[in-house]
C-alpha cells in the first residue's frame, strides 16, 4: 500500500533527511534506477551501497537503510531484471535476521511489491523468503536462548504473513512454492538445528492459511526426508557403511572412553547421541516435532485430511521401505489420536491392499505384516475391530486353501504364508483379550482356522518358528482347537522355510511396530504402546510357561526384577537412551555372555525386528 | 468479458501401462495436470474440462521401451487467452500510488502501473483508505474491492500475469460504467429523465469547480437519488 500518509511525513522530518518527502524520494530513487539505462551509475550505486550489510550499523545507517527499502517499495516497476543486477543480488543477500523489525517490515514491503508486480520476480521473491526460514549461521547457537527464540518468531511470523500477501496479490504463487520449498530442503548431512528449523516451516506452511495447497507436498516431502535419515541409523545409531560387523563392534571391542566394562554399549549410545548430530538424533528430534504437528491439528480438526494425505505417503514410500524403523510411528500415533477415524482407516486400508491381487506380491506381505505389527501393538484399536480384521483374514486364506490344492511351497505361496504368519502373530498379543469377550470369543473359535493350519500347504512348518510355537501354546492353552502335531523348533527364531518364504527382504521376520528406540518419539508413543511384556505377564496365571525366560548363568541377572527381563521385545543391548525406568540401565551385559544371552532370551522373546540376526537385512 | 473461449478438441492421452487398472482416472489426471498452465498448442490457459466422449473404444499402444497407450478423446475446453487491446475484468486487491494490483478469474494476476493509468484518475488517501478516483465523474471511484474492466497491454504465458491499461476511454470501475451507460442510453425517454441527468451534470460541474466537502457530495447525491426515486414512482 502506499504510504503517502501524514504520519510519514512527520516521522520523516524528525530525521537528518527532513527536507525530503516521500514522494520526493521515490522520484529520486526512480531518476537513480533509470539513469542506469543511459549509461549514469552514480546514484543507482550510492544505493545499493545502502544495501549492503554493516558489521555494526549507527542509527543513520539504519535509518537511511528503511528509507532506500521504502522508497524502492514505491518504484519497484522500474526495477529492472538486467540493468539492476546489483541491487537485486544486494537485496537477495539481505536476511531478516540481521535486523531489526523495521528494517523486517520494510523489506518485507519490498519483496511483496517485487513479487506482484512483475511475473519475473515472482520465483525470486518466494525463494527469498524460503532462505530466511532458516537463520544465517552466526545466529544459529543464539536459538536456544530467549532473545534468539523472540527472534526467530518475529521472522517467520513475518515470512509467513508475507507468503500470504503474496498469495493474495498472485494466487497462483503458492503452487509456485511447493517445488521451492521442497528443493531447498536441507540434506540430511546438514546440522540437526537447521533441518528441524526448516522442517518447523514446512509444518507451519501445511497448517497456514495457504495450506491447502502447499500443505499437500509438504508432508510427503517430511516424510521422504525422515525414511532417508531413517534408512542410514544402523543398529547403533551412527551412521555407518559396513553393516556386516555391526554387532560384534557394538558388543565386543566397546572402546568406551572411561574404560569401564561393564558398562552398558546402551550407555556408550547414549553419549553419542547426546552430542547432538548423530543421524538417529535428527531424527528423534524430527519425528518429535511431526508428532506435535500432528496434536495441533487434531486440536485444530483436521486430523482426518493430514492423515488422508500422510497414508498417501506411507502407501507410496513407508510401506515398501523395508529398513525403515521409525519413520512409520507417524502413521501410528496419527492414528493414536483418533483411533476411531483414523485407526481403523490405517487397518481397512492395509487389509484391502492384502486382499486385492492388483498388488505386487512384497506389497502385500508388506501390508499384512503392518496391519499385524499395528493391531497387536496399538492399545486403542477395539478387540472387536480386531476380530473383524481376523474373521477377513480367515476367509481369505481358506479361500485360497480351498482354491490351491497344492503341498507346501515356501516360494510360490508366500503371500498365504505371509497372511497366517499374520494370523497367528496377531493371536499371540490378542488372544487374551478376545476370550475375554464372550461374543468375540464365540465368534473366534467359529473361525475355521484348522482346516487353514492343517492343510497341505503347511503353514506352521513354514512360519517363522517362534510365532508358531507361542501362538500354538497359546491356542492349546484357550482350547481354540486340536493339533496333533508337536512342534519342537529348539530355539529356532528362523528356518529355511521362513527363509525361503520372506524372501530378499526377510518378509518373514518384518515386524514394523517394534518398540521405537528413539528416546524422544518413544515417550509418546509409550501410553498407546502394547508391550509384550505386559501380555505375557497377564497371561502369568496360565502357568504353562515361566516367566523368565532366560536360565542365565551369569550372576549379573540375579539382580533384576523379572519384569525386567522379560520388558520389552527387544534385545537388552539395544536398548538406547531408553533411561526411563531406572532398573533398566542396570541391567548389562558382558560380551562375553552375549551368545548365551541370545539364546536363552529367545524362549520369552517374541521375534523382533530389532536384533542382531543373520539375516541379509542387516547387509 | 473477452479472452474467454470454449474450445472442442481432439486429444490423445498417453497413458503408462500401470495405469490400465483404471483409465478414466488416470486420464482425468492427465488433463487436470494441464489446468491452470499455458498450452502453445490449444492457445490458452486451461480453466476446465468436459470430456464429451470416448472417440473410440481402442486405444493404440505405442511401440518402445515403455507401451504406452493413447486413448483418443474428444474434449470441450474453456481457455482463458487475453491479447492485447482486449477488455478484461477484475478486482483489486491493492492499489498504491505506483500501482493498481488486480486479480482476474479468481487466479490471474494483473498489475497496472501508474503511467498507464490514464490523467483523469488521481491517487488520493480519502478516510484512511487508498484510491484512484476520477477527476471528472466524482463518483467514479477505484479502491480495494472494485471490479474494475481495463484492457490489457501484454500476458506474461509462464506466470499467467496481465500488464493492463487504465488508458482506454470506456475502462475504470465497471460499477459506474454500467450507470453511466445506462443513463446515456435513455437521453431520448422522457423528459423527467432528461431532467435527473441534468442534476447529475450540474453534480458533475461543480466536482470539476470547486472542492465539494465529502458530506456536501453525499448530501447532493441523496438528493438527487430521492428526485430520481419520485420521478420515477
Amino acid at each position: 500500500m502506499g504510504r503517502v500518509s501524514g504520519t510519514e511525513k512527520q516521522e520523516f522530518t524528525e530525521m537528518e533527511n527532513a527536507e525530503f518527502s516521500d514522494f520526493q524520494l521515490i522520484c529520486h530513487v526512480r531518476d537513480a534506477l533509470s539513469a542506469v539505462t543511459l549509461g549514469d551509475r552514480e546514484n543507482y550505486d550510492e544505493l545499493v551501497g545502502y544495501l549492503h550489510r554493516k558489521e555494526s550499523p549507527n542509527p543513520d545507517e539504519i535509518a537511511l537503510l528503511e528509507t532506500t527499502l521504502k522508497a524502492l517499495s514505491g518504484t519497484v516497476s522500474s526495477i529492472d531484471s538486467v540493468h539492476h543486477e546489483s541491487l537485486l543480488s544486494a537485496l537477495y543477500r539481505m536476511s531478516l535476521w540481521n535486523y531489526g523489525t523495521s528494517i523486517m517490515d520494510a523489506l518485507i514491503e519490498l519483496i511483496i511489491s517485487l513479487a506482484a508486480s512483475n511475473g519475473k520476480y515472482i520465483d525470486w521473491s518466494l525463494e527469498l523468503l524460503v532462505n530466511n526460514f532458516t537463520p544465517p549461521y552466526h545466529l544459529m547457537n543464539n536459538l536456544k536462548q530467549e532473545i534468539g527464540i523472540e527472534k526467530k518468531n518475529k521472522v517467520l511470523s513475518r515470512v509467513h504473513a508475507a507468503f500470504e500477501a503474496i498469495a493474495v496479490l498472485v494466487p497462483l504463487a503458492p503452487l509456485r512454492l511447493s517445488p521451492i520449498v521442497v528443493q531447498r530442503m536441507p540434506l540430511i548431512y546438514s546440522k540437526g538445528p537447521e533441518i528441524l528449523m526448516y522442517v518447523e516451516n514446512m509444518l507451519k506452511l501445511e497448517s497456514g492459511a495457504i495450506g491447502e495447497i502447499v500443505g499437500v507436498t509438504m508432508l510427503p516431502a517430511i516424510v521422504d526426508r525422515l525414511i532417508e535419515l531413517d534408512v542410514e541409523i544402523g543398529w547403533d545409531g551412527l551412521l555407518h557403511e559396513d553393516a556386516k560387523g555391526i554387532f560384534e563392534m557394538e558388543l565386543d571391542d566397546a572402546e568406551l572412553e572411561d574404560g569401564d566394562d561393564n558398562m552398558l554399549a546402551a550407555e556408550y549410545l547414549n553419549r553419542k547421541s547426546l552430542e547432538g548430530n548423530t543421524i538417529a538424533d535428527k531424527l528423534d528430534s524430527l519425528i518429535e516435532l511431526t508428532f506435535l504437528h500432528l496434536e495441533s491439528c487434531q486440536s485444530s480438526g483436521r486430523l482426518s485430511e493430514v492423515f488422508d494425505v500422510l497414508l498417501r505417503s506411507f502407501k507410496r514410500t513407508i510401506l515398501n521401505a523395508y529398513k525403515s524403523k521409525f519413520t512409520q510411528f507417524l502413521v501410528f500415533y496419527a492414528c493414536a489420536l483418533d483411533p476411531e477415524d483414523c485407526g481403523v482407516k490405517f487397518a481397512m486400508v492395509l487389509t484391502e491392499m492384502f486382499v486385492s491381487n492388483v498388488y505386487p506380491p512384497n506389497t502385500r506381505m508388506s501390508a499384512v505384516a503392518y496391519l499385524a505389527s499395528y493391531l497387536s501393538r496399538a492399545k486403542f484399536v477395539s478387540a472387536a475391530l480386531v476380530a473383524s480384521i481376523l474373521q477377513r483374514l480367515v476367509d481369505w486364506c481358506l479361500n485360497y486353501c480351498q482354491s490351491h490344492d497344492s503341498i507346501m511351497n515356501p516360494r510360490a505361496h508366500q503371500v498365504f504364508y505371509s497372511g497366517c504368519q499374520a494370523l497367528m502373530y496377531m493371536l499371540c498379543f490378542r488372544m487374551r483379550s478376545l476370550m475375554d469377550a464372550p461374543r468375540l470369543k464365540m465368534q473366534l473359535l467359529n473361525m475355521p482356522m484348522e482346516p487353514i493350519l492343517q492343510h497341505k500347504l503347511n503353514p506352521l512348518k513354514v512360519c517363522l518358528p517362534t510365532v508358531v510355537v507361542e501362538f500354538l501354546r497359546q491356542a492349546k492353552a484357550a482350547k481354540l482347537f486340536m493339533t496333533s502335531e508337536s512342534f519342537a523348533f529348539d530355539d529356532m527364531l528362523e528356518s529355511d522355510l521362513s527363509r525361503a518364504f520372506g524372501g530378499i527382504y526377510r518378509l518373514d521376520m518384518f515386524f514394523p511396530f517394534d518398540p521405537c528406540l528413539l528416546k524422544k518419539s518413544e515417550s509418546y508413543i509409550r501410553p498407546h504402546f502394547a508391550r509384550w511384556s505386559k501380555i505375557k505377564c497377564d497371561g502369568a496365571d496360565d502357568g504353562e510357561f515361566s516367566e523368565t525366560g532366560s536360565e542365565a548363568s551369569d550372576d549379573d541377572f540375579a539382580d533384576m526384577n523379572e519384569n525386567d527381563m522379560i520388558e520389552g521385545d527387544m534385545m537388552v543391548s539395544v536398548q538406547a537412551g531408553l533411561d526411563f525406568d531406572p532398573d533398566l540401565n542396570r541391567m548389562s551385559i558382558t560380551p562375553k555372555n552375549k551368545p548365551l544371552l541370545y539364546l536363552h532370551q529367545h524362549n520369552a522373546r517374541m521375534p523382533a525386528r530389532i536384533r542382531p540376526s543373520t539375516s541379509p537385512e542387516s547387509l | 468479458m473477452d479472452g474467454l473461449k470454449v474450445s472442442k478438441a481432439n486429444l490423445t492421452v498417453y497413458l503408462h501401462p500401470s495405469k490400465s487398472i483404471d483409465v478414466s482416472e488416470a486420464i482425468l489426471r492427465e488433463l487436470s495436470s494441464l489446468l491452470f498452465t499455458f498450452s502453445e498448442v490449444l492457445d490458452g490457459v486451461v480453466l476446465a474440462y468436459d470430456i464429451n466422449s470416448l472417440n473410440n473404444k481402442n486405444a493404440k499402444i505405442l511401440s518402445g521401451v515403455i507401451p504406452y497407450f493413447g486413448v483418443p478423446l474428444s474434449v470441450d475446453l474453456l481457455l482463458f487467452s487475453p491479447k492485447p487491446h482486449m477488455l478484461l475484468e477484475g478486482k483489486v486487491v491493492k492499489l498504491s500510488q505506483e500501482s493498481i494490483h488486480v486479480v482476474v478469474l479468481g487466479f490471474s494476476s494483473a498489475v497496472i502501473t501508474e503511467k498507464d493509468i490514464r490523467e483523469e484518475f488521481v491517487y488520493k488517501t480519502k478516510h484512511e483508505q487508498d484510491i484512484y478516483a476520477s477527476k471528472s465523474h466524482k463518483r467514479h471511484v477505484i479502491k480495494v474491492g472494485t471490479m474494475i474492466r481495463f484492457s490489457v497491454k501484454s500476458f506474461d504465458e509462464e506466470i499467467l500475469h496481465i500488464y493492463g491499461s487504465l488508458m482506454p476511454d470506456h475502462t475504470g470501475s465497471i460499477h459506474w460504467l454500467e450507470k453511466h451507460s445506462d443513463l446515456i442510453s435513455h437521453t431520448d425517454r422522457n423528459a423527467k429523465k432528461r431532467e435527473s441527468e441534468g442534476e447529475l451534470t450540474t453534480l458533475k460541474q461543480d466536482s470539476i469547480d470547486g472542492k465539494l466537502s465529502p458530506l456536501d457530495t453525499a448530501q447532493k447525491m441523496k438528493k438527487s437519488k430521492k428526485q430520481k426515486i419520485q420521478e420515477e414512482s
